[in-house]
């Protein structure tokens, strides 16, 4: 059961990225299939006891990013008006060959470390209480950084509408 | 899986699927007669038998089943296609995580009346909701019309904004119950506790005076958080955009919003994904802030111990069972009333009246409350000593 889901998820997130960037004709599909990504990306957490993780994931990428990629692709109404590859710069080409090429070295020496077993977690693992408990003892700090982030987000946003009356 | 979870599933499908969203539109069109002092639904019928208007919901889907299907030119045919049911899903599995009812040992099987009982559950709820803001807005865009687009932009607003404000206006009520799951709220509030109970602590009245201990309150979310509850239902109304918040669909302004192009089943679709949404919030409402299937200075154990002498220990489960089950399926009806009976009093807001009331009102007023639970808590685990 664990084994079969594990491949529909790879295959969906997989098959979904590649979406994001074949779909280049189209930009409404390529947020869409990165909405697949995302929701197969989701499901691999929670097949690894990261269900917290997964439903943030669900919640945030999926439900909230990409809503708003949406929107802004719809507002702006980008329908089939996209970039093919002819005018893409020479230094962004060299720059994607790059970031494959070594993202895809990784990625044998992690296939060529053989099968990794299921990981065999307690329980409590991943649950919301331990991920509130270390989040408000251990990492209090990040959380406190992240809330003033937060709050620069929004001065940032009162100080420019100031500039603009 | 067990197979009484795959029994729980079935029934929650049957009740919730099968007869509650084809119920609610009776529902909702007698009511409204009833408000607006007309007869409502009365025509159709089989051989002369009316029932009430109840044949209404048959004939609306033999109409919709038999209608002719569009599809608009220049539309994204497979996005128009799947986004009906983008729609409609997520309404119905969300009642993957609504306890219907505790656990029962019935005959030596243990049955708990829950088909998932998640440690997220309400996070799940939320998560899922945020997919179904998918089906309405894609089906604006994909259908290539004007009004169709405005509908889509206003609806992926709207849900945005309110999802924010879902999230944070319960916040208050985790902390005070400690847990996502929903079972377990719904067991910690069948305890009650003590109104008058801080004098004793105080000092205030000699310790052991014995009508304190019989002015007592069931712990339910709402006697807890007030607030809340009404912050929450606001908020889960207008995430599921239907009057007074319908500015999506606005047919004074842009005809009918994001599925203007549906027609037939497809836009049956949209309509029971939102008649099946209101079960939804009025079942999440009834299980956080309610009681669930407990009834209040009740508890389930005391039932279930009061019936075993008469009936023998499978009975008395049982009928506990049933009896849980029905007092949660009142709430729930209640609650739907109470939906209708909004929906069919307040007029539309305006679409910058809704965005204020989410961002200006609704967010701080849960923030705020954020911070006095906290404060709260405090103050009582300080006195009480727990």
């Amino acid at each position: 059961m664990r084994f079969a889901l594990f491949w529909i998820f790879s295959v969906a997130a997989l098959g979904g990225s590649i979406g994001v960037v074949a779909n280049v004709r189209n930009p409404i599909n390529s947020a869409l299939n990165l909405v697949v990504t995302m929701l197969a990306l989701a499901g691999l957490y929670v097949l690894l006891e990261a269900q917290f993780v997964g439903l943030i994931q669900v919640m945030v990428y999926a439900g909230a990013i990409v809503v708003l990629f949406l929107f802004v692709i719809m507002l702006l109404n980008l329908r089939g008006s996209g970039t093919t590859g002819a005018e893409v710069q020479p230094l962004v080409k060299i720059a994607g060959t790059a970031v494959v090429a070594i993202s895809s070295f990784f990625l044998l020496r992690v296939l060529s470390t053989g099968r990794a077993p299921w990981p065999d977690v307690d329980p409590s693992y991943g649950t919301t209480r331990a991920i509130g408990e270390a989040l408000y003892t251990d990492y209090v700090l990040a959380v406190q950084v992240a809330g003033v982030l937060l709050a620069g987000i929004l001065a940032a946003v009162v100080l420019a509408k100031k500039r603009l009356d | 899986m067990e197979t009484s979870t795959v029994f729980v599933a079935l029934f929650i499908f049957a009740v919730v699927v099968l007869v509650f969203a084809p119920i609610m539109t009776w529902v909702e069109r007698k009511q409204s007669a009833l408000m607006q002092d007309r007869i409502g639904a009365n025509r159709a019928s089989i051989g002369g038998i009316k029932a009430l208007g109840l044949i209404h919901p048959l004939a609306d889907v033999i109409k919709m089943i038999t209608k002719e299907d569009t599809m608009p030119t220049g539309a994204h045919r497979f996005i128009h296609l799947v986004s009906p049911f983008i729609a409609v899903t997520p309404a119905m599995i969300s009642f993957a995580v609504i306890p219907y009812g505790g656990t029962y040992d019935l005959w030596g099987a243990h049955v708990s009346l829950v088909v998932a009982d998640l440690d997220y559950g309400v996070l799940y709820l939320f998560a899922i909701g945020s997919i179904a803001t998918y089906g309405s807005m894609l089906a604006g865009w994909a259908g290539n019309n004007n009004f169709g687009m405005l509908g889509s932009i206003r609806v992926s607003a709207q849900m945005i904004s309110y999802e924010v404000a879902l999230g944070v206006t319960v916040i208050g009520l985790f902390m005070i119950f400690g847990t996502l799951r929903l079972t377990d709220m719904g067991v910690l509030q069948e305890q009650t506790f003590r109104v008058f109970g801080f004098m004793e602590y105080l000092g205030w009245v000699e310790p052991g005076t014995r009508w304190i201990d019989w002015i007592t309150l069931p712990m339910w979310g709402i006697v807890l958080q007030p607030l809340p509850f009404f912050m929450f239902m606001t908020a889960m109304m207008a995430e599921n955009k239907r009057a007074p918040f319908d500015t999506p669909e606005g047919e004074s302004e842009i005809v009918a919003g994001y599925f203007i192009e549906y027609s037939g089943m497809k836009f049956g679709l949209y309509m029971m994904g939102e008649w099946i949404e209101v079960v939804v919030i009025s079942a999440l409402l009834a299980a956080m802030f309610l009681g669930g299937w407990t009834l209040p200075w009740l508890p389930e154990q005391d039932i279930i111990a009061f019936l075993v002498p008469k009936f023998g220990a499978n009975i008395a489960n049982l009928l506990a069972m049933v009896l849980a089950v029905s007092v949660f399926m009142g709430k729930v009806v209640a609650l739907i009333f109470f939906q209708m009976l909004v929906r069919w009093s307040m007029p539309r807001f305006r679409y910058d009246q809704v965005m204020n009331l989410g961002w200006k009102i609704l967010l701080p007023l849960s923030l705020a409350n954020i911070a006095l639970t906290a404060v709260g808590i405090l103050v009582v685990k300080g006195v009480t000593g727990r």
